[in-house]
């Protein structure tokens, strides 16, 4: 977009680029970890909503919970297991990424470098669970 | 004297239980992590994992009071630290007014309703249900 200048004062400099407003976090690491963790939580606090009333079904009989509990152990419910696994282990180091960044001046310094380390801890996490979730899920 | 706001700072309504809140999040995240972690490990990785999950396997889990009180310790932790980040979304997303009156009033319901019913859930349930086929049941029914 072309600068035009209404005249009058003159800028020393070009201005610093004008970022929008309430730029802090927008279009970098801290903002898609801010999106992510803001999707993800919502996501287990509905899973959790469903996941007490098919727990309580324990004291209806142990037919009606069992046969809730079938549900989960479908192929197709299996890949939501992993979905929502690696929502929460994002969710819980992210988490931890924040605390260290409100509490601790290094963590404050290097929050770039901590989400990477989030995302890498993820990976591994997510490399140990998933083959021998998937194997369970699909071996029955 | 007024003290110095700063731009990102919650509006202050009064007291200070934004900054109570904004700590419970951070105090129960570092126990949630333990707590969920361990539910899943137990439930998801330990041998058949998913598959393994029955009556008989809830009921052997909580005939042990180690495991009722690691569920109800996450129930309550997970269940208010989620609603009050749900309150942060009302919070952002709408404006003041009823419909922001309404969902905050949901969530509370909601959570209070939960963490009493799984609660109670935990503590009054009943393992070995007369009339129930054996074959459902804990090992321990037997006798
Ligand atoms: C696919 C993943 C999951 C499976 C298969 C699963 C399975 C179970 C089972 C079998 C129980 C009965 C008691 C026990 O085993 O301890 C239970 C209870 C519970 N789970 Fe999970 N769970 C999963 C994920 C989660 C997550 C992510 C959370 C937290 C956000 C959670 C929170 C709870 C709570 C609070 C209870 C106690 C409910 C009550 O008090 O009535 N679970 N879960
Ligand atoms: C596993 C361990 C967990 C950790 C370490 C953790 C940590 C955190 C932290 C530090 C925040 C930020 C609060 C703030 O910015 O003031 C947060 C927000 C949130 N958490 Fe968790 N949490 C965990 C589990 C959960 C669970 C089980 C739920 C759902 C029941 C949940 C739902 C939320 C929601 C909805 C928010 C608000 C997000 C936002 O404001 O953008 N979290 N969590």
């Amino acid at each position: 977009m072309p600068e035009t200048s209404a005249g009058t004062l003159t800028t020393p400099e070009k201005p610093a680029k004008q970022k929008p407003g309430g730029t802090l976090y927008r279009g970098h690491e801290g903002m898609w970890s801010w999106v992510l963790h803001r999707i993800t939580g919502v996501a287990i606090f509905f899973f959790l909503l469903v996941h007490i009333l098919d727990t309580a079904l324990v004291r209806v009989s142990p037919e009606a919970y069992n046969a809730v509990i079938g549900a989960y152990q479908t192929p197709i419910m299996g890949l939501g297991e992993v979905a929502l696994v690696g929502a929460i282990v994002f969710h819980a180091f992210n988490g931890l990424r924040i605390i260290l960044v409100d509490f601790w001046a290094w963590a404050t310094r290097h929050q770039k470098v901590l989400f990477w380390v989030v995302i890498a801890l993820w990976v591994v996490t997510m490399l140990a669970f998933t083959p021998r979730h998937l194997i369970n899920v699909f071996s029955h | 004297m007024t003290a110095i706001e700063f731009p990102g700072e919650p509006r202050r309504r009064g007291s200070n239980l934004e900054k109570w809140g904004w700590i419970y999040m951070r105090a129960s995240g570092v126990v949630l992590l333990v707590l969920i972690f361990g539910h899943l490990f137990m439930n998801l990785m330990v041998g058949d994992g998913i598959q393994a999950i029955d009556f008989g396997f809830v009921g052997g889990k909580w005939a042990d009071p180690f495991w009722q009180w690691w569920d109800v310790l996450m129930l309550w932790l997970a269940l208010i630290h989620g609603a009050n980040g749900m309150r942060t979304l009302v919070n952002d997303y709408t404006n003041p007014g009823t419909v922001q009156k309404v969902l905050k009033g949901a969530l509370f319901a909601a959570a209070a309703v939960l963490i009493i019913l799984g609660t109670l859930v935990v503590f009054t349930f009943e393992p070995c249900p007369a009339g129930a086929p054996a074959d459902l049941l804990p090992s321990f029914c037997a006798a």
